[in-house]
């Protein structure tokens, strides 16, 4: 009884995991942090180089703080990854995303924003990080923010 | 609230191939509480790779301060008519989807 459970098991976790591994682990420590600087600094990217070269396009004023459309495109040459955080939200880090041989570094994401806060882009090149900062202001209720 | 299908479309731009994509999931911050006032577990999309012709060529890492139902628009290089763009994404539950699509 146990032999066949345990051969079950082997095959649901060859189906399961096998999937799981091809894909980069997700980074749990940068996920839970807190603080974006403690979320950058799981990433290895706490000193980063204000960039120019960085676009974001957002709204300066969301309505609705659950919906808020962010694009970002870099134009520095040879961008691997573009990082977003939320600097106010409960955990700030939103996403990370790594571009391979294949794809533009140019990401249209919705995210949340539970205030007013900056949205922290960075993007990876070379081994170096860029980072560029866009205020969103948060309205809450149609009340003003 | 289980997750839901997904929709894609990819279109040919000047040079490059633009995917939008669209997911049903909840995207549970852990935070939110139900009617009754007990809170919802986290329920989010952690992981979400992009694939051209069996090929990855983005890969993502996502928290629950992507929205619910989360939108991504995402650009290919070059491109042409037919190409097979395969979108597929994991929570932080082991629940899996995939959709693909052919270049327009």
């Amino acid at each position: 009884m146990n032999g066949l459970r345990r051969a079950l098991l082997a095959v649901f976790a060859l189906g399961v995991l096998k999937p799981l591994a091809a894909l980069a682990a997700w980074n749990k420590e940068a996920f839970d942090a807190r603080s974006a600087a403690d979320a950058l600094k799981s990433l290895g990217a706490a000193n980063a180089t204000p960039s120019k070269d960085l676009h974001i396009e957002a709204p300066q004023i969301a309505e609705n703080g659950a919906v808020v459309p962010v694009e970002i495109a870099s134009a520095i040459p040879g961008t691997t990854a573009i990082i977003v955080l939320v600097d106010k939200n409960p955990f700030p880090l939103v996403g990370r995303f790594d571009f391979k041989e294949g794809a533009l570094p140019f990401v249209k994401v919705n995210v949340k924003m539970g205030e007013t806060s900056d949205v922290r882009v960075l993007a990876e090149a070379g081994g170096k990080h860029y980072v560029a900062t866009k205020e969103i202001k948060v309205t809450i209720g149609g009340c003003g923010g | 609230m289980a997750a839901g299908p997904m929709k894609m479309r990819a279109t040919l731009g000047a040079g490059y191939t633009e995917v939008r994509v669209l997911m049903s999931h909840p995207m549970e911050t852990g935070q939110r509480k139900d009617a009754e006032g007990k809170l919802v577990p986290m329920h989010f999309i952690q992981n979400v790779v992009v694939k051209v012709n069996g090929k990855t060529v983005l890969d993502a890492q996502t928290s629950q301060g992507v929205s619910r139902n989360p939108v991504f628009s995402f650009r290919l290089k070059g491109g042409a008519k037919g190409d097979k763009i395969e979108v597929s994404w994991l929570d932080n539950q082991g629940e899996t989807n995939s959709t693909e699509a052919a270049v327009a």
